[in-house]
């Protein structure tokens, strides 16, 4: 077994004590699967404030409403999103987050999905800015650099380091490797590069090093700094089933 | 849907899913595009890819047997089919930038006649939602649109320009609306089909923009 400190901590309040005001903090998760709804829960009763969020969304568009981004707004602890969802797709529908985003208690920086997983990709990844076709001749590149390559525009984005990843996973051994299970995975491989500190919540009991087969790691240890184990509900937050307006799409 | 003419929305995307072409890797928006999977097409072979990173899911979970880690990008409780794959987020939009996905259908509010569209943002709004939708408009093979073919209040969502802000320039070039089948052209909205009960005048008096009608116009199959 590789010696290191241990990565196990034993409540989500421990693994989020030390977190500082001002933070650029990332959630993983798509709607409920990876979203690490324990850890949100813990830092908002941390208390952090002046914290910069990023994450899909900023949450509360669909029931049953679990911890995420708008409730750390609502507790005023935020300062700015970072997020591919400032408004809910429902043009009709009212996120939690939009009225202290319209009154300017909140700031918001509305990226399109596949350039925040990239820009944090490239992050944990040692590049510093890359470009992409995506968001080109829209309002998102008004002013912005753009560069003809092969006879095609790209916008210029920029890497986004983050100070702490919050993810979720299935199983984790001892020295933080990860798997994640379906869905699941979504931004938190991502994220995890990204981070200075990694903190995961883990479904399953934690295993010993060696107990998951190198080749079948999903997220390496070495990105991983802290591990919690979830308790069972009602104590520890697990996935709902998401209550619907009516199921279309059955066959 | 009664008070709207034409077709219903399970018919707007039926029209749309029967383009699908055997092989091909298709991403599907919320909404009435979700509805494609429903449709019968034979024994095409389609793939569904998902934002977060889901290659080949299935239809929605039977009640009581969804695995709550999994969902599609409208964040349904789906089911894989055999053959599937679950990658993360950032090579999820690597197959979508890089060019892998064959179609992608999506819904809009409005759309013109040069192709671009407008589904992220309203007038006056602070902030949007965008989710995937610039990547997918930008990095498609197809971008196809389902939309309603006027508002609420009775103007067109097929227009000469977008006056909201754009999700993607010329990227448009299949539009299904309850009234019919359109192509842009370089001479704008060409109509190949025709909803049942609708007539060619009728549509072009809600359609803004260049409309042009094909030779042997056909009405859409399954409308009505």
């Amino acid at each position: 077994m590789m010696t290191q400190k241990s990565k196990l901590r034993s409540s989500f309040a421990e693994a989020v004590a030390d977190i500082p005001d001002g933070s650029t903090i990332a959630f993983g998760g798509f709607a409920m699967p990876g979203t690490p709804f324990n850890l949100i829960k813990a830092l908002m009763e941390q208390g952090a404030k002046r914290l910069t969020l990023v994450g899909n969304t900023t949450g509360g568009a669909q029931q049953p409403r679990m911890p995420d981004i708008g409730m750390l707004v609502e507790n005023g602890q935020v300062a700015k999103v970072i997020c591919a969802f400032t408004a809910a797709t429902r043009p009709t529908d009212v996120l939690p987050f939009t009225k202290y985003y319209e009154s300017g208690e909140v700031d918001a920086e509305l990226v399109p999905q596949g350039t925040l997983a990239e820009r944090m990709r490239a992050a944990g990844a040692g590049i510093p800015a890359f470009y992409t076709p995506t968001a080109v001749g829209t309002e998102l590149a008004e002013g912005r650099e753009t560069r003809v390559i092969d006879g095609r525009e790209y916008l210029l984005e920029y890497a986004l380091k983050l100070d702490y990843a919050f993810i979720r996973a299935r199983t984790a051994d001892t020295v933080g490797n990860l798997r994640f299970h379906r869905s699941q995975r979504n931004f938190g491989p991502v994220m995890a590069t990204a981070a200075r500190v990694t903190i995961v919540e883990i479904d399953d009991p934690i295993v010993a090093a060696g107990s998951i087969d190198p080749d079948d790691v999903h997220t390496a240890g070495i990105y991983v700094h802290r591990l919690v184990q979830i308790p069972p509900a009602p104590l520890g937050l697990w996935p709902a089933k998401r209550m619907t307006r009516g199921q279309e799409t059955k066959r | 849907m009664s008070g709207t003419k034409g077709l219903n929305r399970q018919q707007m995307a039926d029209r749309v899913a029967r383009e699908f072409q055997d092989g091909w890797i298709v991403n599907l928006g919320v909404g009435i595009p979700t509805l494609c999977s429903n449709t019968d097409i034979g024994d095409r072979d389609i793939t569904y890819h998902s934002e977060n990173g889901v290659i080949g899911y299935g239809a929605v979970a039977a009640e009581g047997h969804e695995d709550l880690n999994l969902v599609n990008a409208g964040g349904q409780n789906v089911t894989l089919k055999p053959g599937a794959a679950v990658v993360h987020h950032a090579d999820s939009f690597g197959v979508i930038r890089g060019g892998h996905i064959d179609a992608t259908v999506m819904g809009a509010y409005q759309v013109a006649m040069t192709g671009d569209f407008a589904n992220w943002k309203l007038k006056g709004q602070k902030g949007g939602g965008i989710g995937g939708a610039m990547d997918l408009a930008a990095c498609a093979k197809r971008v196809f649109i389902i939309l309603e073919h006027v508002t609420r209040d009775g103007s067109s969502r097929l227009v000469t320009a977008c006056d909201l802000p754009v999700t993607a320039r010329g990227v448009v070039t299949l539009i299904a609306t309850n009234y019919g089948l359109f192509e842009t052209t370089k001479t704008g909205f060409l109509l190949r089909e025709i909803a049942p009960g609708l007539t060619v005048e009728e549509i072009r008096a809600v359609t803004g923009g260049i409309l042009t009608v094909t030779d042997g116009l056909r009405q859409i199959e399954g409308g009505g």
